[in-house]
């Protein structure tokens, strides 16, 4: 039994200035027009949730549902962070698979700041995503900096091949007419942009953005009914935590896991590493899932917060081993044309972040490149797509989605 | 001498020392302290003692803010760039996040020594900083 995606639809990426709940609604119509399903006819809704837009926020999916006109539909909302649209898309399809259900709708929408994301208001001291601004600065742009530094220092990276991910995500973005920045740059540009925090520049950094995607899902049974024919297939969804001893910083904590404690239970290991570090695992469950692996794949969508993540996550994902992507990235691999198109969508760097829409707007271009009709940024005789992302509280995904 | 945060540094004659806390039943360290229940999914244990984490370590990476960072941060005015260093602190098994003091960007290296000190944040209260270990 699969599920399937037979519909897909964005509102495009910018500074809007609107509510959310239009973002949200513009691209539910959109991917039931492209589903050519009726939303009188949708049996569940899934909103992922935006935490700084109020109670309407927080209850997305009754917010979608209200807004499209109350249909009898069962709902759930939920939040995961930067995974929020991949857990939504995952309850959508489980119910699929359980068989409670045969057409779901999943939406994802945001309106966002200006600026750096800021916490939540008020003085919450218990809370350490406002303890670690209040203690230490440390805005998101400072982790991605800290882990682009310590890339730098293992493997040799420099502030040119940072300013090299972008280059080629700007182009594929320019394709992009979802996109928020739609104008190709370079290295230059790039490396002539204010510092924000070192050694990452503002063109390095992935911006706050107003977004909408959504999908329409479906078991295969329902889809066939419609004459849907080859609709694109979910082969897995991985929303794994993280593994205990977590010997990464994640965002937004002030420290690691101890690794102490399990060196002493098997003194064998002095400082014990997890088998994988977590955005390994998130990937790694996906292949598992979908019994494929990254030789698999015909392109991938990765989490690009800063252009140096990117680099991670292409080893992260098994495109390469550590300390190895920017030879693939020097070499136009992961170019479009390239063996192995990273970010054909243009990544957070053409889009910047629309949090609870992010994950499914990866799914929306997996959709699209996995269908053939992606335009001028399609990755030729696409068969397979992951799509992966990492957010706050040991939040993560990776969808893989096939033809 | 207001500390910026209860039950995570000490300042004594001693120095400054991280305090975290140790699982009575495992060994798990954690910082900040996490009281009760224990983080080791292999361990049921509920009872944790207060820990001083190791005062010395080696840089795991660093960065800076070159803008002020939004409230509830309070920016010094004039704004100058905070450093922060990650640091690991080997016998604990830990990397910690802390502001650097007096060290600019290009005076750290991954690997260069820190210890810990404390310093003020632009209103006032202290908190646990790293330093040049000499
Ligand atoms: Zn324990």
């Amino acid at each position: 039994m699969n599920t399937v995606v037979i519909g897909a639809g964005m509102h495009p990426w910018g500074k809007w200035g609107k509510p959310f709940i239009e973002y949200g609604v513009a691209a539910a119509r959109a991917a039931l027009a492209d589903a050519g399903v009726s939303w009188t006819d949708v049996q569940y809704v899934v909103g992922a949730d935006t935490i700084r837009n109020g109670y309407p926020g927080f209850i997305a999916g009754a917010t979608f549902a209200q807004a499209l006109g109350w249909n009898g539909a069962r709902i759930a909302s939920c939040y995961a962070a930067c995974a929020s649209g991949a857990q939504a898309i995952d309850l959508a399809r489980t119910r699929i698979l359980a068989g409670l259900c045969d057409v779901a709708l999943v939406v994802g929408a945001d309106s966002t700041p200006k600026g750096f994301f800021k916490p939540v208001g008020g003085k919450r001291p218990d809370d350490p995503d406002w303890l670690r601004f209040r203690l230490l600065g440390a805005t998101n742009p400072a982790y991605f900096a800290l882990y682009a530094r310590r890339r730098m220092a293992l493997y040799g990276s420099t502030a040119a091949d940072f300013a090299a991910v972008k280059v080629k995500n700007a182009a594929c973005g320019a394709l992009n007419p979802m996109a928020r920045y739609r104008k190709p740059v370079t290295e230059q540009e790039v490396l002539a942009s204010p510092m924000v925090a070192d050694p990452l520049r503002l063109m390095d950094i992935c911006a706050t953005s107003d977004g909408g995607a959504a999908v329409v899902l479906a078991s295969a049974e329902f889809a066939r009914r419609h004459g849907i024919s080859r609709p694109v297939r979910l082969a897995a969804v991985s929303t794994v935590t993280p593994t205990f001893p977590n010997t990464t910083l994640e965002l937004p904590a002030f420290a690691t896991d101890s690794a102490a404690a399990v060196s002493e239970q098997a003194p064998q290991l002095r400082i014990p590493a997890p088998e994988r570090p977590f955005r390994a695992d998130i990937a790694h469950a996906a292949y598992e899932e979908a019994g494929l692996g990254p030789d698999d794949l015909s392109f991938a969508e990765v989490y690009d917060l800063s252009t140096a993540l990117e680099l991670d996550w292409m080893e992260d994902v098994g495109l390469c081993p550590p300390g190895e992507a920017e030879k693939l990235l020097r070499a136009g691999d992961t170019t479009l044309g390239g063996r192995i198109p990273v970010n054909p969508s243009g990544g957070l760097a053409s889009f910047g972040e629309a949090i609870p829409a992010q994950a499914i707007a990866q799914v929306c271009e997996l959709t699209w490149q996995l269908r053939g009709t992606a335009g001028a940024r399609q990755v030729a005789g696409a068969r397979v797509g992951l799509a992966a992302n990492q957010g706050l509280f040991g939040h993560g995904s990776a969808v893989i989605a096939t033809t | 001498m207001t500390l910026a945060i209860d039950g995570w540094f000490t300042i004594g004659d001693d120095g400054t020392h991280l305090l975290g806390t140790r699982c009575a039943d495992c060994g798990t360290v954690s910082f900040p302290p996490q009281w009760g229940f224990c983080r080791n999914p292999h361990c049921s244990g509920e009872t944790q003692e207060e820990t001083r984490l190791p005062r010395q370590g080696t840089v795991w990476s660093y960065t800076n803010a070159c803008y002020a960072p939004p409230p509830p941060f309070a920016a010094a005015e004039p704004y100058t760039p905070v450093t922060l260093a990650a640091v690991e602190l080997a016998e604990a098994g830990i990397i910690v996040l802390g502001q650097v003091k007096d060290l600019t960007v290009d005076e750290l290296r991954v690997g260069m020594e820190l210890r810990l000190t404390h310093g003020p944040l632009a209103d006032g209260p202290l908190v646990w900083m790293w330093e040049a270990a000499q």
